[in-house]
């Protein structure tokens, strides 16, 4: 048993036209007894910034609470938002403190920029950045993620579109996992609306 | 500020007793992405030539196919990096800062043992443990330099080397193909073919050829200057009917304001001001 796999979970990011969506399960679990089918693993920091963690549960909580402490230092020393690449290299940089005794998490983090560009980064439990133009999963079904995702992903999609491209992505890849699943919920940012969707998935 | 978020720098252990803790319950630890690479680099007539490949590995599955391994130390100075990504990442990173400060503070364009210098101490002191294994090129005023970093912080000097899992194959075609003296064009042939070797004969190497030749004009990045492997199967696939996903519940969130705005959300109770 690894520990990336004692909760399970299932994230993916992508990016469209001036626009990015960010969906994961909603299983939380402890090893094969399912504890929770309400826990979603994407954390908003601002409206256009959302962080979304895989891995360990209780570090996934702990971390989003240091990075939401930390975003507000930031807002009250710098009066603004924190861009979406600032973040992820402040996620980096925290991780990589911790790199002989990491969190265990895989962080995704999908945001627009102040002038509606796309953001979309994933990291490794040490922080070592993968900034991709066009998606990004972590989880538990990596491989299955990965397989759609590069199957049915193209480019420049609007955000109606996009949001129908990852939930497809999303809900055929955690039919392969075994511990992921049981819903997903999908946020999708563009540069002039910005929407929440809970799906329909399987419920085993 | 909290007490735990005053940390000036250097490592935080906070975490090892219960990560040991954790290990010991039987619970395998995350795998960090690596970069099972093939990096190498070439002295030539008046300059250097650092060559790269693309893929980024955790196990078995390709992280990245296109990564960057060739990082910046300073204008006149790359540096290959194999080993884990995070690694490889901060380690150049962090000596390349201390570099720009050494030049802000001396006026002069840094020079490559410098970089050598700084890189191996902070190897060494810990131990191997930071898994990087480095190529470092550059030209200063003592001309063209290369070396290679060990992970524990032993260096050499060479006029071509290699490095990561691919460094056999590399290093096959850099021995049959070396010559003192060689033009930019022919150390850059020469060089792609080394990298070339790595992608198609190690399993850890793949995708493109980042190559970086340094002279004493500057440095020229020259990224996916070779991509040996374009998708081969259709890239566009037919897009999803609007609506065909089963939604449960949707909810507009508030339109995300391009404008600078602050609202620092607070859950504690306002102080009692009477």
């Amino acid at each position: 048993m690894s520990i990336s796999t004692y909760n399970g979970a299932a994230i993916i990011a992508m990016s469209g036209k001036d626009c990015v969506a960010i969906g994961c399960d909603l299983r939380l679990g402890i090893q094969n007894q399912t504890l929770a089918t309400d826990f979603k693993k994407v954390y908003k920091i601002h409206d256009r910034l959302y962080l979304g963690l895989a891995g360990l549960a209780t570090d996934a909580l702990t971390l989003n609470q240091r990075f939401q402490f930390k975003h507000n230092m930031y807002k009250l020393r710098e009066e603004r938002n924190m861009n979406p690449a600032t973040f992820a290299h402040m996620v980096s940089k925290t991780l990589y403190e911790k790199r002989f005794g990491p969190y265990f998490v895989e962080p995704v983090i999908a945001g627009i920029d102040d002038d509606g560009t796309p953001y979309i980064t994933g990291m490794d439990s040490l922080g070592a950045m993968e900034t991709s133009k066009d998606f990004m999963v972590a989880g538990t079904a990596p491989n299955s993620l990965w397989g759609v995702c590069e199957s049915f992903y193209r480019p420049n999609l609007g955000p109606e579109e996009l949001f129908e491209t990852i939930s497809q992505c999303l809900l055929s890849g955690v039919d392969r996992d075994a511990l992921s699943g049981w819903g997903a919920v999908v946020y999708v940012i563009a540069k002039d609306k910005s929407f929440v969707k809970t799906l329909k998935g399987r419920m085993d | 500020m909290l007490a735990s978020e005053r940390k000036p720098q250097g490592f935080d252990f906070d975490l090892c007793k219960r990560n040991d803790w954790l290990e010991k319950q039987g619970l395998k630890t995350l795998k960090p992405w690596s970069t099972g690479t093939t990096i190498c680099g070439v002295v030539f007539k008046d300059g250097v030539v650092l060559g790269a490949d693309t893929r980024s590995t955790a196990g078995e599955t390709v992280a990245d196919k296109n990564c960057e391994k060739i990082h910046f130390m300073a204008p006149n100075i790359y540096c290959c990096g194999a080993g884990t990504a995070a690694d490889t990442e901060n380690v150049t990173g962090m000596i390349s800062s201390q570099l720009e400060l050494h030049r802000f503070r001396t006026g002069r364009e840094s020079r490559v043992v410098t970089s050598l210098t700084l890189l191996k101490s902070h190897l060494f002191r810990y131990q191997g443990y930071i898994s990087a294994a480095l190529v470092l090129g550059g030209v200063d005023c003592k001309g063209p330099h290369l070396f290679t970093v060990f992970p524990h912080g032993s260096t050499d000097a060479l006029p071509f080397c290699t490095m990561g899992s691919g460094s056999l194959n590399a290093m096959a075609v850099y021995e049959s193909g070396y010559k003192e003296d060689m033009t930019k064009e022919e150390a850059m042939e020469l060089t792609k073919r080394a990298i070339r070797a790595g992608i198609f004969n190690d399993l850890g190497s793949g995708s493109n050829v980042d190559l970086c030749v340094i002279t004493a004009d500057g440095a020229e990045y020259l990224r996916n200057i070779d991509m040996p492997n374009p998708r081969t199967f259709t890239a566009v696939p037919a897009p999803f009917k609007i609506g065909s996903t089963p939604v449960l519940k949707s909810k507009d969130l508030p339109v995300p304001s391009l404008e600078t705005q602050v609202t620092v959300e607070t859950t504690a109770t306002a102080m009692d001001m009477s």
